[in-house]
């Protein structure tokens, strides 16, 4: 089955039901552990959501196939919501979720490109964007229509690499790319340690074309990935501006954000709190 | 099913002491006093701050502190360019982000010029479980190859505060292992570090450990649990893999019927690969085990899971030596 081929109208609220299976299902993997990066998770989970159940070309019986679409999940720290994508798509069983950050788990707290579905090893910061650039030159050369989207964190926009990468794709022309910015404002040391604004402006100086949106709006993302399909010789930036623990108040509201541990009865409450909010908005 | 095995996580104690006392941030502690009497010290991170420890030295000196965000490159030039200025720069990451992201700018901006750029590198080896892209199992034979760069792979807390007194009095760049969190305390208050001088923590003439870094307590555990079964062990510990102390190592190995290395790092290239190179120059001709982490990529999993499978627990040592006899 190839999903999605190509992309058709986006039905907003389905979408926005995924999202909400992908942080029902990132609870159940921070349940698990105790702990993890799901302030980062819940942030990203509407972009997750809208690329695998909208955007993305791709079969998930058969993660290999040459003709699909990559998503390169670059900051590997947020592999919990690459876990819960994978899993309400299909690649991963829903049952293994509960392995997440265990012993010999493929569900690892930072991504490694053994696990179905994964396209690169993330957990180095700064890779992703410059190994997306080769992904996207090595499929137009051998004359492939599927495209290359990866993720990247506004930390990741301290590294220089990123900036190499950035400015060689314009140079390359790759308009069948496209970089999801987050920035969520947080890094380890807490809010962002070093200004990274005007962030559009800065990547349109590369030479790529931006889209500036809510990373929590299901409307602006699928709006803005609508707008990146155009082929115009340019890549496409959509700088996603999310709110770390986006739909589950209590995490919303931590200030560890960065890394996120509360004991199991307390998780329990917060899942509680977050099917009760689920089912209010129904 | 029983519960899986956690994850240690970013900021929690990964030294995983043996049951000793311990204490917090020894090293931002150490860079804290230092600083009330050198005011040419500062400090940097490339945003982990909170993770190498060096938050003592931050919440003291806000002024002398750069956090140049996630950037080990811009890191590494940017204390290079302190240095110059006539500064002491202390700066902290990951030995993974240290050593493979910013090498050419250790290698050149600082070493070539023989500055004073003190580069602490935390999560030596194998003390995380975030698999390979965060566990610097090679950082010692990296450095190694440096010209002129002092190294060092301290054993606890006690020798923590006193290498970073001394790195700090050193003239020249240095690269240094840092256990956080609460780091054991294993050596006697009467411990003095030197650059450069190896040390003998217990004779014995059965077997001879050469250690360094976490492995020198798990090399004293050993030769307790040993010597229990009548074999005598020894310990020499070498904190400084940079400039070797190929004498005090010759000599130790002289004396001893079994050699035996033990580092938190892959076995070729570190602290066994010196002191095979020391033996044979030296013309000791001893036979040496290795205890040490395999050429290879770790997965990610839980620290004490991790250390048991790959070799490097005290029980390792133990069964390593009891086949050798
Ligand atoms: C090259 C590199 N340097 C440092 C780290 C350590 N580290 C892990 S997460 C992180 C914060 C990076 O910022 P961001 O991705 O924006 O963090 P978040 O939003 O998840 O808090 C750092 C410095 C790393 N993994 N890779
Ligand atoms: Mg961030």
């Amino acid at each position: 089955m190839l999903r999605n081929s190509p992309p058709g109208d986006a039905d907003i609220g389905t979408l926005e039901g995924r999202a909400t299976n992908l942080r029902r299902h990132m609870l159940t993997m921070a349940r698990g552990q105790g702990a993890g990066y799901i302030g980062q998770g819940l942030g990203i989970a509407d972009t997750l959501a809208a690329l695998y159940f909208h955007e993305l070309r791709y079969d998930p019986s058969d993660v290999t196939w040459a003709e699909r679409d990559r998503f390169l999940l670059s900051t590997g720290h947020y592999s919990i919501a690459l876990w819960a994508a994978l899993a309400e798509a299909g690649i991963l069983p829903v049952n293994e979720l509960s392995t997440y950050g265990a012993d010999d788990s493929r569900l690892e707290m930072s991504t490694l490109d053994t696990t179905p579905g994964v396209e690169l090893i993330g957990g180095s910061l700064g890779h992703g964007l410059g190994q997306a650039v080769g992904q996207a030159l090595g499929l137009r050369l051998q004359k492939s229509v599927a495209r290359v989207f990866v993720e990247l964190s506004d930390g990741e926009m301290q590294e220089g690499s990123t900036w190499e990468a950035a400015m060689s794709a314009s140079h390359f022309k790759l308009d069948g790319l496209v970089a999801l910015v987050d920035c969520n404002g947080i890094q380890a040391d807490g809010p962002v340690v070093l200004d990274m604004e005007p962030v559009a402006d800065k990547w349109r100086a590369f030479g790529w074309d931006v889209s500036e949106i809510d990373g929590n709006d299901m409307n602006a993302i699928v709006g803005a990935l609508m707008l990146a399909r155009s082929q115009n010789g340019k890549p496409t930036a959509i700088i996603l501006r999310t709110l770390p623990g986006k739909g589950v108040a209590r995490i919303e509201a931590s200030e560890k954000a960065h890394f996120f541990r509360v004991d199991v009865k307390e998780w329990d409450g917060i899942i509680a709190d977050f099917e009760q909010s689920v089912g209010a908005k129904q | 099913m029983s519960a899986p095995a956690r994850t240690l996580a970013m900021g929690q104690d990964e030294a995983v002491a043996g049951g000793r006392p311990s204490v917090e941030a020894p090293f931002g502690r150490a860079l804290a006093k230092l600083g009330q009497t050198r005011p040419d010290i500062v400090g940097l991170t490339a945003d982990l701050g909170k993770y190498t420890d060096i938050h003592p030295f931050r919440d003291a000196f806000p002024d002398r502190f750069f956090n140049v965000g996630m950037a080990e490159q811009n890191l590494v030039a940017v204390a290079a360019g302190l240095a110059r200025t006539g500064l002491v720069p202390f700066a902290t990451t990951y030995g993974v982000f240290a050593t493979r992201r910013a090498f050419d700018f250790v290698a050149i901006a600082c070493a070539h010029s023989n500055l004073n750029v003190k580069i602490i590198a935390g999560l030596p080896g194998l003390t995380t479980g975030y698999g390979g892209t965060h566990q610097a199992i090679e950082d010692l034979a990296l450095m190694r190859m440096i010209p002129g760069l002092t190294i060092i792979d301290p054993c606890d807390a006690t020798e923590i505060e006193a290498a970073t007194a001394a790195i700090a009095d050193h003239q020249g760049p240095v690269y240094m292992r840092l256990l956080r969190g609460g780091v054991p305390v294993v050596l006697d208050p009467s411990y003095t570090f030197e650059i450069g001088k190896a040390v003998t923590l217990r004779d014995g003439k059965d077997v001879g450990i050469v250690s360094t870094g976490l492995m020198t307590e798990r090399a004293l555990d050993a030769a307790d649990i040993l010597a229990k079964r009548g074999v005598a062990v020894a310990v020499l510990h070498v904190p400084t893999i940079k400039p070797f102390d190929v004498e005090a190592v010759a000599s130790f190995c002289a004396g001893v019927d079994h050699v035996l290395t033990a580092e938190n790092h892959v076995v070729v290239g570190g602290l066994g690969s010196l002191v095979v190179e020391t033996l044979f120059d030296s013309g000791v001709g001893k036979k040496v085990t290795r205890v040490g982490l395999p050429d290879r990529y770790i997965e990610c999993g839980s620290v004490p899971t991790l250390q048991a499978r790959y070799g490097i627990t005290t029980e390792a040592i133990v069964a390593k030596i009891g086949a050798l006899q």
